[in-house]
């Protein structure tokens, strides 16, 4: 059998891909359930550092930290806690995913789309925050458009639903320096003092204005700071917390919560 | 015959794949606003390179010639996965940092270009510390670049605060260009025209 014969590159491909195949589904196996612990990991480390609670990064410290949190799926358009999707427990739900099934997500009509996100799955997790039984803050995953890229952060409210405790991005392409200080703590430290979400007639009004906020601007406790050098940006963060905190999104859930429904302990979802 | 050692080092300023080649630019640019994210990348190169060179040299005697170039890439595509799995396994936070580029070493000149011009015609050590070498050549710019990049940029270096920035409530102004991909070629052209100043055998025929 010569160098260059047929048979000879067959056979020569063939086992090469036999290999190869072989290394890269070892890898990909052996290696699953730690980058699956990493995933979640991380996870709970943004939500806990929106809720202010993270303390430390390691492991224990993060799993410790989050006993304090209920982790619940919630079908958005009731508002309701479900413990599976069809068949799926609701452990395995993945929103990221679930945005590119048809059967899982819906179109955002265009008026209601201020975030410009088209479309959203039709469950999200929620983070619920428990203080001595009773519900301390809540923890919602928000997304929307920036000027580069889609942000995906949390935004925590407190147990009235109205005030704000805290906001945080953990993926975002926004130029550096200018729409990327939406992760510089200054700025998110700005979120927490005090920011109301709502006004009292139940309307959104929590925005990012331009230029400095202080005591004495009027409504100050709906507006903040807007990030210098990032209108677009800026806008993306009012706008997702326009649509997200608004009816078509989680509007029924904190209805629900409100109402007093999620106190006692759901289902763990986990 | 070169000496393993000569192997070795002579990518690394004799004969840099970036600086003197002008190769592996596109990660250059990409990976190099934080020194951290860099080294990881400079590592999962290095692996790549050495062990892609090594594999590639070990069946060069029987790979038929009208195959060969699909052959290593199939075996660069195998290891860049493999190194991207270990990455998200054990420097996970590094790895969402790197997102795409990780699997773009598999486009990676440098990589291809070792594979075909060294490792098809030398033995397996030769091609393993070739490998190795163009790895740290590669490593040396990116992290030069980082480093500055990381300290202009931020005022940071290892996400280590050095100058306190002015959003921050210190007194450095940060430059937001080191944070924009172009600073890179401008400061790749800065270490081509130091290296070639010096080693003046590198400036290419006018």
């Amino acid at each position: 059998m010569t160098r260059e014969s047929t048979s000879q590159t067959l056979t020569v491909a063939l086992m090469l891909c036999g290999v190869c195949s072989f290394l890269v589904s070892a890898s990909a196996v052996g290696l699953r359930a730690k980058q699956q612990e990493n995933k979640a990991l991380d996870k709970q480390k943004n939500v806990l550092a929106v809720a202010g609670l993270l303390n430390g990064e390691s492991k224990t410290e993060i799993e410790a930290a989050f006993e304090q949190i209920e982790t619940v799926l919630i079908d958005l358009k009731s508002g309701e806690a479900v413990e599976k999707v069809g068949k799926m427990p609701a452990a395995e739900f993945d929103a990221r995913a679930a945005v590119s099934s048809p059967r899982l997500s819906i179109n955002v009509p265009a008026e209601k789309d201020v975030a410009s996100i088209k479309k959203r799955a039709k469950y999200s997790f929620v983070y619920i925050v428990k203080k001595e039984g009773k519900i301390d803050q809540i923890v919602l995953p928000i997304h929307g458009m920036g000027l580069w890229s889609i942000l995906y952060g949390f935004v925590a409210l407190d147990a009235d639903t109205k005030g704000i405790r805290g906001i945080g991005y953990y993926e975002h392409a926004e130029t550096p320096g200018l729409g990327g200080e939406v992760d510089n703590p200054i700025w998110k430290a700005k979120w927490t003092n005090g920011k109301q979400a709502f006004d009292d007639d139940g309307n959104i009004r929590i925005e990012v204005v331009k230029g400095e906020v202080n005591s004495s601007t009027p409504d100050a406790e709906f507006k903040v700071d807007g990030l210098s050098g990032a209108t677009f940006t800026s806008n993306g963060v009012t706008y997702m917390l326009q649509y997200w905190l608004g009816d078509h999104a989680f509007g029924p859930l904190l209805e629900r919560v409100r109402d007093g429904e999620f106190a006692e302990p759901q289902a763990e979802s986990e | 015959m070169a000496k393993p050692v000569d192997v070795l080092f002579d990518p690394v300023f004799k004969k840099n794949p970036i600086a003197l080649l002008v190769l592996g630019i596109c990660s250059a640019l990409a990976v190099t606003t934080k020194l951290e994210a860099t080294i990881v990348m400079c590592v999962a190169v290095t692996v790549v390179v050495a062990f892609s060179s090594a594999s590639v040299s070990l069946i060069r005697n029987h790979v038929p010639n009208s195959i060969r170039i699909i052959i290593m890439m199939t075996i660069i595509a195998s290891l860049v996965i493999i190194v991207d799995q270990f990455l998200q396994a054990y420097a996970f936070s590094a790895s969402k940092e790197l997102s795409v580029f990780v699997g773009l070493i598999i486009t990676n000149c440098i990589v291809m270009g070792r594979t075909e011009g060294f490792a098809m015609q030398n033995s397996v050590k030769m091609s393993f510390l070739d490998g190795i070498g163009n790895g740290l050549g590669y490593s040396i710019i990116l992290v030069f670049v980082a480093m500055v990049r990381e300290f202009f940029g931020t005022g940071k270096l290892f996400g280590i605060e050095i100058m306190k920035q002015s959003t921050e409530g210190g007194w450095y102004v940060p430059n937001g260009l080191m944070l924009l991909p172009p600073s890179a070629f401008f400061l790749i052209g800065v270490f081509i025209w130091i290296l070639r100043s010096i080693k003046k055998d590198q400036v290419g025929a006018s």
